[in-house]
C-alpha cells in the first residue's frame, strides 16, 4: 500500500482521537485527505512526533494515534525505550515503513537493508508489536488497537508515492490553537 | 557530593520551589549535580514524571504535555543544550510551547572535568541565540524568583532557561 492510502485508511478509522502527524508529506497528505481538528500537523522536528504523542498520552485521558516514518524513527530511536518504560494505556504509535525518506527524494533508510522495526521495537521491551502487511491488515489490526485500552505499535508495510502534495496551508499558531481547544 | 547534607537540603528547596511554581510534568536526563532532585522527582506520585534517553526527546515529550494543559520542566545537564536545538527551533518556538529548563550548568566555575568546558563556555550565549531568555542563580537565595519566571513564561509563551551553577550548590 501507498503511504498515501495507509493515511486515507488511518482517517477513516479514527473517531475522536488525537492524532500527532510527522514532519513533511505524511502532515501534508492527512491534511489533504482530512483536515481534522484533532490533527497535530508537527512541520519541523523531525524525530519528535513519537515523543509528542508520548507527552499527551501521559498528560490526558483521550487515546492519542502517533504517525511516525521509518526515517523518524531511527532518527530518535530512544523514544520507543521512553514509550516501552512508560506503558501509556492510550498511546498507538503507527509506523509508516516505506524504506526511504520519503519527503526528501527516497534516499533509502537502513529498513531497506538491515533494521527490523519490529524486532526494534519487542527489544526495546514493548510487548504488542504488530506489522501490517496491507491494507486489509491495517484496518484490522488499527480498528483491534483503538477498541482496547492497551499501548501498541503498528509498523505498516509501504510502498513509494508518487502522489504530490501541497505544504499545510496553516500556520503553526493556528495548527496548535485548534489542537488545544479539542482537549 | 562533598557537602552531603547541604547538598540534600538544597536539592529539597529547588524541588519544593518547582512545585510551587505550579511545575507538574518532568522529565530528565541526568547531572549528578541534580540526582538529589531526580530522586525526589522519582517517589512523588502527584506529579508525572518520566526519565528520558536524551534531551531532544524531552523536547517534544514536553511540547505534548503542554498541548494537554501541563506546565513541563526539563531537569537536565547544559551539555543536553546541544542535543536540543532543533526541537527548540522547530518545536518550541516555532508553534510558541513554552517548557522550562532547569539546567546544571557544568563547565561554569568550579568544574573538575575538562570536557564539560567547551560547551559550558557558550552555554549562555546558545540560550540568547535560541531565544530563550535565562537566568543564573547564582545562589539558593535566588530560588524565590522561580514562581515570577515560570508565571511569565507560561503568560508569554516563551521557554526560559534556569541556569544552576556549581555555586549554586555552595560547592565554589
Amino acid at each position: 500500500m501507498k503511504r498515501y492510502e495507509a493515511l486515507g485508511l488511518i482517517t477513516d478509522c479514527l473517531g475522536g482521537e488525537l492524532l500527532v502527524s510527522n514532519i513533511g508529506s505524511s502532515s501534508q497528505e492527512l491534511f489533504a485527505i482530512k483536515d481534522r481538528d484533532e490533527n497535530f500537523y508537527m512541520l519541523g522536528s523531525m524525530g519528535m512526533a513519537s515523543s509528542i504523542g508520548l507527552g499527551l498520552a501521559l498528560s490526558q485521558k483521550k487515546k492519542v494515534v502517533a504517525i511516525d516514518g521509518d526515517g523518524s524513527i531511527l532518527m530518535n530511536c530512544g523514544s520507543l525505550a521512553t514509550v516501552a518504560h512508560n506503558k501509556p494505556k492510550n498511546l498507538i504509535l503507527i509506523i509508516i515503513d516505506n524504506k526511504a525518506y520519503g519527503s526528501t527524494g527516497y534516499q533509502k533508510t537502513f529498513t531497506a537493508s538491515c533494521v527490523n522495526l519490529k524486532n526494534v521495537a519487542k527489544g526495546f521491551g514493548i510487548e504488542n508489536v504488530f506489522y501490517a502487511k496491507d491494507k486489509s491488515g491495517l484496518r484490522k489490526i488499527l480498528q483491534g488497537a483503538l477498541s482496547k485500552n492497551k499501548l501498541a505499535i503498528i509498523i505498516v508495510n509501504a510502498g513509494r508515492d508518487d502522489k504530490p502534495v501541497k505544504p499545510v496551508p496553516l500556520t503553526s499558531i493556528q495548527i496548535k490553537e485548534k489542537f488545544m481547544r479539542c482537549l | 557530593m562533598q557537602k552531603n547534607n547541604d547538598f540534600f537540603v538544597t536539592s529539597k528547596e529547588l524541588y519544593s520551589q518547582l512545585q510551587k511554581a505550579g511545575l507538574n510534568f518532568f522529565t530528565s536526563v541526568p547531572c549528578k549535580l541534580l540526582s538529589g532532585v531526580i530522586n525526589l522527582l522519582e517517589e512523588d506520585r502527584k506529579i508525572i514524571y518520566t526519565p528520558v534517553t536524551r534531551e531532544e526527546e524531552a523536547v517534544g515529550i514536553s511540547a505534548g504535555a503542554y498541548l494537554a494543559g501541563k506546565k513541563p520542566a526539563i531537569i537536565m545537564q547544559n551539555s543536553g543544550l546541544g542535543n536540543s536545538i532543533n526541537a527548540i527551533m522547530s518545536l518550541l518556538n516555532f508553534y510558541e510551547i513554552p517548557v522550562i529548563f532547569i539546567i546544571s550548568h557544568r563547565g561554569s566555575s568550579g568544574e573538575k572535568i575538562s570536557a564539560q568546558i567547551p560547551m559550558g563556555s557558550i552555554t549562555l550565549e546558545l540560550l540568547k541565540t535560541l531565544n530563550i531568555e535565562s537566568f543564573v542563580f547564582t545562589d539558593k537565595a535566588m530560588l524565590g524568583r522561580l514562581e515570577g519566571i515560570v508565571d511569565e513564561a507560561f503568560f508569554t509563551k516563551k521557554s526560559k532557561a534556569i541556569l544552576l551553577p556549581f555555586s549554586f550548590w555552595g560547592l565554589v
